[in-house]
């Protein structure tokens, strides 16, 4: 019973991690139907920054934390305007292959400026260690994790659905043409949405490094579980990318600690089986 | 109730399109160039054949049918490890048939996945092709005992050719296997592609709601060619480990099924040339300047990717094609002047 709970908790984490990694991709995909598979570039962009920020410049660790967000959304909003904007209308490929690209390009210039080593961060002591709640251990650095993850989501959602930026984000994902047709600027708030999405995962990325370790392959590992959570939740959802990031988070933790032989099989066949069943996502409305 | 034979001209059509050019007689002997040229380079050469195979069998279903795959080395993958595990469990290294038996296993896996595939599109055909060989990758991964997981499979026996010839340390009978694998799987996706199964595939490709309309089914058109491909696709990862005589975990990984996009695309889809064209290209390249470094060298293949997609959205070939295209309006604007002056 203890260690499940455990499992639980960290599992819970780990999908925490996930859903600030993939909840910007959600919601540009289902605006804009662009699939970004450079998404994960930019949350390396803010690991990366955290890393500079810590180790050379010597701030504190939660100071980087806003830094790296803002790096990562002002880099991506760059992009946007120069070059993701004319492929709204390409076709799924295209849009592929451009952001493949980009990923190669961010893969290739991170391991020219800092190797291919495994990088590591110090948090500071009050984040490390655990502590025992009836008998759970649980990570003061995930309980932080989590902390700052739940209070995103629910600025988010607050913000999505209190806000006119946030009424004309959901008018602009449920139905782009009427938006247009009633005078909203698509285009500027999906700009707007893009770099706000980048910067939560750049956020996310530098929170990951201190539990997953960075390297290179950063923007590819994470890509694939970024895009289950996405698919799975269903395009431009918060709430089904929440789900679907603690399923995806417990059910890998799960799967690594009771059936390590699998490594990790079942995540990708409970990804096809769902996909079969309801290809828009599980909370996906088109 | 009959039906009407097509009408002459439609027949004369098919066999004007499928005509054999001279353009690719010259190609074809290029090929054997390096047997004289680079005569200590065979080995670069048949591993260019392998991967030009593989990139038709994508071009198959990506530039014809238009199924975006990120998944397509599953189906290479299950070819080379057929291929080795044949050699190695069962001792049976005959290499003709090893590779029809791992061409037949790919197919049957491709037939399977083609059920589940070619009912989506978009984020979730993608999605799920990604899934099947991210899967796969696992489970050779993790099933030790029959692939070697992360260390390979060892140990793989080639017998002779025919009887006759044994693999050398140049390349000489590993490229000639290559090469001849590769033109006879080129006749059939070329007499494919000209077929009109071909043309219904590309009627699928433009819009896969109007072509049922007419008369062509699209989902069973669908799994056709995504199990022809598929068995391609499994040939080539065959020949691969025939001729290596070792299987690594690499066949089955997304890095292998994002290259063999990236040289589709840079040749051009939809033409059978561009993916050998695009394989020669990026092979070369990679051999040239991966010596540096692996990762700065996908520096150079990122921004080639942006840069055809931006630029030259029907790759080389395509860009060719349009050159010609536009001597051809520019022509036909020149052509009143002409006849004023």
């Amino acid at each position: 019973m203890i260690p499940f709970l455990g499992v639980l908790f960290d599992g819970f984490a780990y999908g925490m991690l996930l859903f600030l990694l993939s909840v910007g991709l959600s919601v540009t995909l289902g605006m804009m139907n662009f699939v970004n598979l450079a998404h994960c570039s930019f949350a390396m962009i803010g690991a990366y920054v955290t890393i500079t920020l810590t180790q050379t410049v010597g701030l504190p660790f939660l100071a980087t934390l806003p830094l790296a967000f803002l790096a990562a959304a002002l880099v991506s909003g760059v992009l946007e305007r120069l070059l993701f904007q004319r492929f709204y209308r390409a076709t799924d490929l295209d849009q592929c292959l451009l952001t493949i690209g980009i990923v190669f390009v961010s893969i290739a210039v991170v391991a020219y400026l800092y190797g291919t080593t495994l990088q590591s961060v110090k948090v500071p002591s009050y984040l490390q260690g655990s502590f025992n709640v009836g008998g759970v251990t649980m990570g003061v650095y995930r309980l932080f994790l989590i902390a700052i993850a739940l209070v995103v989501a629910v600025a988010l959602v607050i913000g999505i659905e209190k806000t006119s930026f946030g009424a004309r984000i959901r008018a602009a994902v449920d139905n782009q043409r009427m938006a247009r047709g009633l005078g909203i600027d698509v285009d500027r708030t999906f700009a707007l949405t893009f770099a706000l999405g980048s910067g939560l995962a750049g956020l996310g990325g530098a929170l990951a490094i201190q539990m997953v370790g960075l390297d290179t392959d950063f923007a590819f590992r994470y890509l694939i579980y970024v895009l289950i959570v996405v698919s799975v939740g269903g395009l431009g959802s918060i709430g089904g990318s929440f789900a679907a990031a603690v399923l995806l988070g417990v059910s890998d933790v799960a799967g690594k600690y009771y059936a390590p032989q699998f490594g990790a099989f079942f995540i990708y066949a409970v990804m096809i089986v769902l996909l079969m069943w309801r290809p828009q996502g599980l909370f996906g409305r088109r | 109730m009959t039906i009407a034979a097509p009408p002459y001209s439609l027949v004369a059509a098919f066999a004007e399109r499928s005509r054999w050019r001279a353009i690719e007689t010259v190609l074809w002997l290029c090929a054997l160039l390096p047997f004289w040229l680079a005569p200590t380079h065979l080995q670069l050469a048949s591993q260019i054949a392998i991967t030009a195979l593989f990139a038709i069998s994508l071009d198959l279903i990506l530039g014809y049918a238009g199924i975006v795959s990120m998944g397509h080395a599953a189906f290479f993958g299950l070819g080379a490890y057929t291929a080795g595990i044949l050699s190695v469990k069962l001792g049976w290294g005959e290499p003709i048939s090893g590779l029809l038996i791992a061409g037949l296993v790919a197919g049957i896996g491709g037939y399977l996945s083609s059920l589940v595939v070619c009912r989506f599109r978009h984020l979730a055909l993608i999605m799920i092709t990604l899934g099947i060989g991210v899967m796969l990758h696992e489970i050779a991964n993790t099933s030790h005992g029959l692939t070697g997981g992360a260390d390979g499979l060892q140990g793989i026996r080639t017998w002779k050719f025919l009887g006759v010839w044994s693999l050398d340390i140049y390349g000489y009978v590993a490229y000639s296997y290559a090469l001849i694998v590769l033109f006879a799987c080129f006749l059939v996706a070329r007499r494919i592609v000209q077929s009109p199964f071909g043309l219904a595939l590309k009627g699928i490709r433009e819009n896969a709601l109007r072509m049922p309309a007419i008369g062509a089914p699209s989902q069973s058109h669908l799994r056709k060619i995504y199990t022809i491909a598929a068995v391609m696709a499994g040939m080539a990862g065959a020949v691969l480990a025939q001729t290596t005589e070792t299987v690594s975990l690499e066949v089955l990984s997304f890095q292998r099924s994002a290259d063999v996009l990236v040289m589709l695309i840079l040749g051009g889809t939809g033409r059978l040339y561009g993916g050998m064209i695009g394989a020669v290209i990026y092979m070369l390249a990679r051999d040239h300047l991966s010596g540096l470094n692996p990762q700065y060298w996908y520096f150079w293949i990122g921004l080639l990717l942006i840069a055809v997609v931006t630029l030259l959205p029907n790759g080389i070939l395509g860009g060719l094609a349009r050159v010609r295209a536009l001597n051809w309006i520019r022509e036909m604007r020149l052509m009143p002047r002409r006849r004023a002056a």
